[in-house]
């Protein structure tokens, strides 16, 4: 199946990437000769299949609701581009 | 002394015959000196040579009982090292200095191993080669003008040129197995959730595995035991039972799959030694049967489905808000994410998250993701009735030896089809080694596969270490 440029510029936009006109080009050729490589899948009968998201069958594991340990706020905001004391600071999100 | 294995070298660090603080200074150095680029960021001296003096004294008061306490480590830029650069490979994380260790570092550390340095890798595991990473491509120690393997490149060359004894790797398709092959190292991957993946940065959490890469198969079962066990940090981390590896083939019963012979690319001399292998152990007193392995031409579209799928996901978190990389310039948070995540990331990496993204759109989940999972579901029940009948499986790690520096990454269908023979393992949770057999007219290191049912590791390590006995 090959993919037109909308449906890049539409998978781009869902993931936050901002592609120019000959990375768009790129990746057009390039998905596009996956996504027909991966067609085989279809000739793979799996009618009555139950998908299968984990190999092992298992339980939700849960603790008890206590506090057991933190990160001191300064060590967890070190590697931060730009930020406060006590915050991350992002530009402009909501325009009023 | 860099030639030693990590076993040896602890055993002469027991005995006195070298000191920790040697050990150390000359693993700082072999790194420092690498003629492969496998490494990324170097320890601080000072501080490993301070944590060498207190091991020192730990092991003479006996506090200290690891056969592996004193022994200097390489780990993958992709697992947490606290306060010591952790960048994945990646534009986006080359500042990035985690606050936290992973599990399994914690635990090496804890039994006397010293964290000596951090090593390159394709940027965030995606890629079968080692060229994607942001740092350069990692050299083949056989051949400089060949890769190493991938996505643990770094790990797999370090220890095949003696510029670390021993490393700790990942596998998510075959990213311990495939390097460590085409080095001519030996590299163990577990089965999932038999090590705890708290700490490893992501790329698809269902089939992400940390394990060693080392210099033979005791090495990898030391280290495997102990950095394995359940972790609460993991809640898909497993309890497996504290047992021994397997001694002895006498009986063992392996399969070869046909498909891993015949076709699939599979180079004449790779199946000469995986045969050669096979009579090896059929001369240690193990049976050979051969099989036929289904769903063989589907691996590797339901793994890359599942893979991308994931790792769309996983990689959301580089927004440039917490950490890492931030494009400059941008003036609204959109436009932020979209600048910071198209500049900070490689074009492999952003290949893999559209098409992630594309598997998941709605109108096409169900004809890509949903029938890759399907079709995991019949290679794991597949699976389950090969283990019935027999103890491991015995398969080539990659069809061909190492390939030229460039010549994959100009056609990334074949690279991705290179990973045929591994990426089973991941898909259906099951441990498996890579382990020198031989080299190919070129004088390049051929791996051979040996693979278990799930949790039954120490097969794998059993089996791997009686043909490395033999060997010697």
């Amino acid at each position: 199946m090959l993919i037109d440029k909308k449906t890049v510029d539409y998978v781009a936009g869902l993931s936050r990437i901002q592609l120019d006109e000959s990375q768009t080009e790129l990746m057009q050729t390039e998905l596009g000769k996956i996504l027909d490589y991966m067609k085989i899948l279809q000739n793979v009968n799996t009618e009555g299949v139950e998908p299968l998201s984990h190999v092992f069958s298992m339980t939700n594991v849960t603790r008890p609701d206590e506090v057991t340990g933190h990160f001191k706020r300064e060590h967890l905001l070190a590697n931060a581009p730009d930020r406060t004391d006590e915050a991350f600071v992002v530009p402009k999100a909501v325009d009023v | 002394m860099m030639n030693l294995t990590a076993l040896q070298l602890g055993e002469k660090i027991r005995a006195g015959e070298i000191g920790v603080a040697e050990a150390v200074t000359a693993a700082l150095g072999a790194a420092e000196n690498s003629r492969t680029n496998a490494f990324v960021t170097l320890a601080d001296k000072e501080k490993c040579l301070s944590q060498a003096d207190t091991i020192q004294k730990k092991i003479s008061t006996g506090e200290l009982t690891s056969p592996l306490a004193g022994v200097p480590i390489g780990i993958k830029d992709n697992i947490c090292t606290s306060g010591l650069r952790t960048t994945c490979a990646s534009k986006m994380l080359d500042n990035f200095i985690p606050p936290y260790s992973a599990t399994a570092v914690e635990k090496l550390e804890n039994a006397g191993l010293i964290v000596v340095g951090k090593l390159n890798m394709d940027e965030f595991g995606m890629g079968s080669t080692s060229e994607t990473s942001h740092y350069g491509a990692v050299k083949n120690p056989h051949d400089e003008n060949r890769v190493s393997g991938g996505s643990s490149g770094g790990c797999a060359a370090a220890v095949a040129a003696n510029e670390t004894f021993i490393s700790l790797g990942t596998d998510t398709g075959g990213s311990i197995r495939q390097p460590a092959s085409y080095c001519g190292v030996t590299g163990f991957k577990p089965t999932y959730g038999a090590v705890s993946r708290h700490g490893l940065i992501a790329y698809a959490s269902s089939l992400d595995q940390i394990g060693p890469i080392a210099k033979n198969a005791a090495d990898c079962a030391e280290i495997h035991k102990i950095i394995a066990g359940r972790d609460p940090k993991d809640g898909t981390s497993l309890d497996l039972p504290e047992t021994a590896c397997i001694k002895g083939v006498i009986g063992k019963k392996i399969a070869i799959p046909e498909d891993c012979l015949i076709g699939n690319g599979v180079d004449e001399d790779v199946k000469n030694n995986i045969l050669e292998t096979a009579k090896k152990f059929t001369e240690m007193g193990a049976s050979i049967d051969y099989i036929k392995l289904p769903f063989n031409e589907y691996v590797i579209p339901a793994y890359y489905i599942i893979a991308t799928a994931e790792a769309s996901s996983n990689l959301s978190r580089y927004d440039g808000v917490k950490y890492g990389f931030r494009s400059e310039g941008a003036n609204s948070l959109l436009q932020t994410y979209n600048a910071t995540r198209a500049e900070g990331f490689g074009m492999e990496v952003i290949k893999r998250i559209l098409l992630g993204t594309f598997v998941l759109s709605s109108g096409f989940y169900d004809a890509y993701y949903k029938k890759a999972l399907q079709v995991k579901a019949l290679i794991r029940k597949h699976f389950a009735e090969t283990f019935y009948n027999y103890d491991a499986i015995l398969c080539p790690v990659a069809p061909t030896t190492a390939p030229i520096l460039g010549e994959s990454l100009s056609d990334p269908l074949k690279m991705y089809l290179s990973d045929i023979f591994t990426v089973t393992a991941n898909l259906a949770g099951l441990p498996a080694i890579s382990i020198p057999c031989g080299k190919d007219a070129n004088g390049l290191p051929i791996g051979a596969q040996i693979i278990s049912d799930v949790m039954k590791d120490k097969v794998v390590l059993g089996l791997a270490q009686a043909y490395q006995g033999v060997q010697q």
